[in-house]
């Protein structure tokens, strides 16, 4: 088992304020909006390099969006950002409208996905976001796993031209991807090389997937486990490559079962290599208030319910 | 072409365009296309600073013009190869299968002049507050212009982006509403009144000018006083009649999104002069 190493707990939204502001600095067609929510997104050090290319928008989402589109027109790269549910559900029509149809080169910057927001409760938790943003045509939708790689993607996200959906949480979770790793945008990263089954991950479930990978090799079960942090245009060969390898998978994320990560890999091995996929998820239901530990506790998202599924995968082999 | 009389020639010509366009497609809508066919043509042919043959959409040193109201598609199009964006000839393709001519309009086929999709109503304000914002921070003196609805008006984002657009000073943009009010369910007083539209957009701390949109001598007064660099963004409220210059149209929702027969083509049509020669069949 390939050891890796919490280097200090940090929040992905930290890793994506670090990266807009060297994305900033290597670009100045880079732009940064928010609707009210400049410290949440930890745009702070973007917007005091760069006034003159923040954008305070106020607690106005749908006009944000359709700014940000005028300002791709005009030659920009703008990251418009606020929590999840409110950069997708409340704004999917300007999104569908002025950012993908349009082809225009915005950045949606989405934060506090998912449960592990916390505390709020179900009202900010946004469990479907992934599913909206893969149905759109022409929309890149990344979701990293830790610090390190969220930085790294901003990057990416900026130096690529398209609409991009990048998503990102609230709570510190492990940092271990290596610092200065590049971020490929469409491509899997095999974290650790396994035999008998594919854990497929993306978002904080990467670390879990470690975790489980680890409970696993004591029972001599060998674990793949793949970071999946393009979930569109998805890496249909990386996937097909390591399930021909092992003949089983799971597939763990913090989303919604519909339309998630884990249909989308399940609809790769349905017509390129069949086999058993067990699915790690939220179910179809709706958050609630709660520590991000005891959220994921109980909607089943932790290494323990990963390896349960893995057991069972492998035994439907 | 700035005289209001070689303007108002090509008003008509536009007017003809947009009976024609329609009826050959089958569908689409007529009424608010005439209704501000006169605005339209002041501003592609007098008004705004813009080069058609070499057309950029980052809009670059020139000026820009947003369709918010993305049904007015056939006057719009209309005005484009007019003014020389592309072929005359090619509006005779609107809403056909393969046609750079959408129902609503698109940039995915690259029909030039069109610098973003709309149809989905409320949203081309924002687009414009960005691009003009844009404008602002590169120092390019050029203006975005903007068309609403007064329908389109009940969307609430037409609001969001008001305030966000006083709030930067953005006085390099300038909106301008259809206020014909008519929408498809009936008149606006009576679908969902908007009440007073100069005292909303006074009130979201805008410069507004009210004009009547079927007079080309006070359309062109109107945008010529849109243009102080006092930090306030621009609203033309355009007092027009949906159908105007076609006399079984004018004045009727009921022309809002249908299209004429042949018959009533060619009724349309004998009151309209052919001035510039009509587009051909491709």
């Amino acid at each position: 088992m390939k050891k890796y190493v919490d280097t200090g707990k940090k929040d992905t939204r930290s890793g994506f304020g670090a990266g807009l502001l060297a994305a900033g600095k290597a670009d100045p067609a880079v732009v940064a909006l928010t609707a009210d929510l400049k410290g949440s997104l930890k745009m702070d050090a973007f917007a005091e390099a760069f006034p003159d290319r923040f954008v305070q928008c106020g607690i106005a989402e749908a006009n944000m969006v359709g700014v940000a589109a005028g300002l791709a027109v005009t030659g920009r790269i703008p990251f418009c950002g606020s929590f999840a549910e409110f950069i997708t559900g409340r704004v999917y029509d300007q999104i569908r409208q002025e950012v993908a149809y349009g082809h225009t080169n915005v950045k949606i910057a989405s934060s506090h996905a998912g449960i592990t927001l916390g505390e709020d409760g179900a009202t900010h938790q946004t469990m479907e976001d992934i599913a909206l943003m893969r149905a759109m045509p022409g929309m890149t939708v990344i979701v990293p796993c830790d610090y390190n790689q969220t930085f790294q993607a901003t990057l990416a996200a900026a130096r690529f031209k398209g609409p991009v959906y990048l998503r990102f949480g609230r709570p510190s979770v492990p940092n271990f991807t290596p610092e200065d790793e590049p971020f490929v945008i469409g491509k899997v990263a095999v974290l650790n090389p396994g035999g008998d089954v594919t854990l497929f991950a993306c978002g904080h479930m990467v670390w879990e997937a470690l975790q489980a990978a680890e409970i696993l090799e004591k029972e001599g079960i060998g674990a793949e486990v793949v970071n999946v942090a393009t979930i569109k245009p998805l890496d249909a060969e990386g996937v097909l490559r390591s399930v021909s390898a092992t003949g089983a998978a799971v597939v763990a994320e913090e989303h919604n079962m519909a339309g998630g990560l884990g249909e989308a890999v399940a609809g790769v091995l349905a017509s390129g290599r069949p086999a058993p996929v067990e699915f790690v998820n939220g179910g179809d239901r709706f958050g609630c208030s709660g520590t991000p530990a005891e959220l994921l506790a109980a909607y089943g998202l932790d290494a323990c319910h990963i390896a349960e599924a893995a057991r069972k995968a492998v035994s439907r082999k | 072409m700035k005289d209001v009389e070689s303007l108002e020639r090509m008003a008509s010509q536009v007017r003809r365009d947009v009976v024609r366009m329609v009826t050959q497609a089958g569908s689409g809508h007529p009424g608010g296309s005439l209704g501000i066919a006169d605005v339209m043509t002041a501003l592609y042919f007098s008004v705004m600073s813009h080069n058609p043959k070499e057309w950029r959409r980052d809009a670059v040193g020139q000026d820009a013009f947003i369709l918010s109201a993305g049904h007015l598609a056939p006057v719009y199009y209309s005005v484009l190869a007019r003014s020389g964006y592309f072929p005359v000839d090619e509006l005779s393709t609107l809403r056909r299968m393969g046609s750079r001519m959408q129902g609503h309009p698109s940039v995915s086929d690259g029909l030039p002049g069109v610098f973003q999709p709309s149809g989905s109503l409320g949203q081309g304000l924002a687009v414009a507050s960005g691009m003009a914002l844009s404008k602002k921070m590169a120092g390019d003196p050029g203006r975005v212009y903007v068309l609403l609805g007064d329908g389109e008006s009940e969307e609430g984002e037409v609001w969001e982006s008001g305030m966000f657009a006083r709030f930067h000073g953005l006085d390099n943009l300038v909106a301008f509403t259809d206020w014909n009010g008519k929408q498809i369910d009936g008149p606006v007083s009576e679908v969902a009144a908007l009440e007073d539209l100069r005292e909303k957009w006074l009130a979201f701390g805008w410069d507004v000018i009210e004009a009547d949109g079927n007079d080309m001598a006070s359309v062109l007064d109107a945008f010529a006083l849109a243009v102080s660099a006092d930090g306030k963004p621009k609203m033309i409220l355009f007092r027009t009649e949906m159908g105007h210059g076609v006399d079984f149209m004018a004045g009727s929702h009921k022309w809002h999104g249908k299209a004429p027969n042949e018959e009533q083509c060619a009724a349309a049509l004998g009151q309209l002069p052919e001035t510039e020669g009509d587009f051909r069949q491709l």
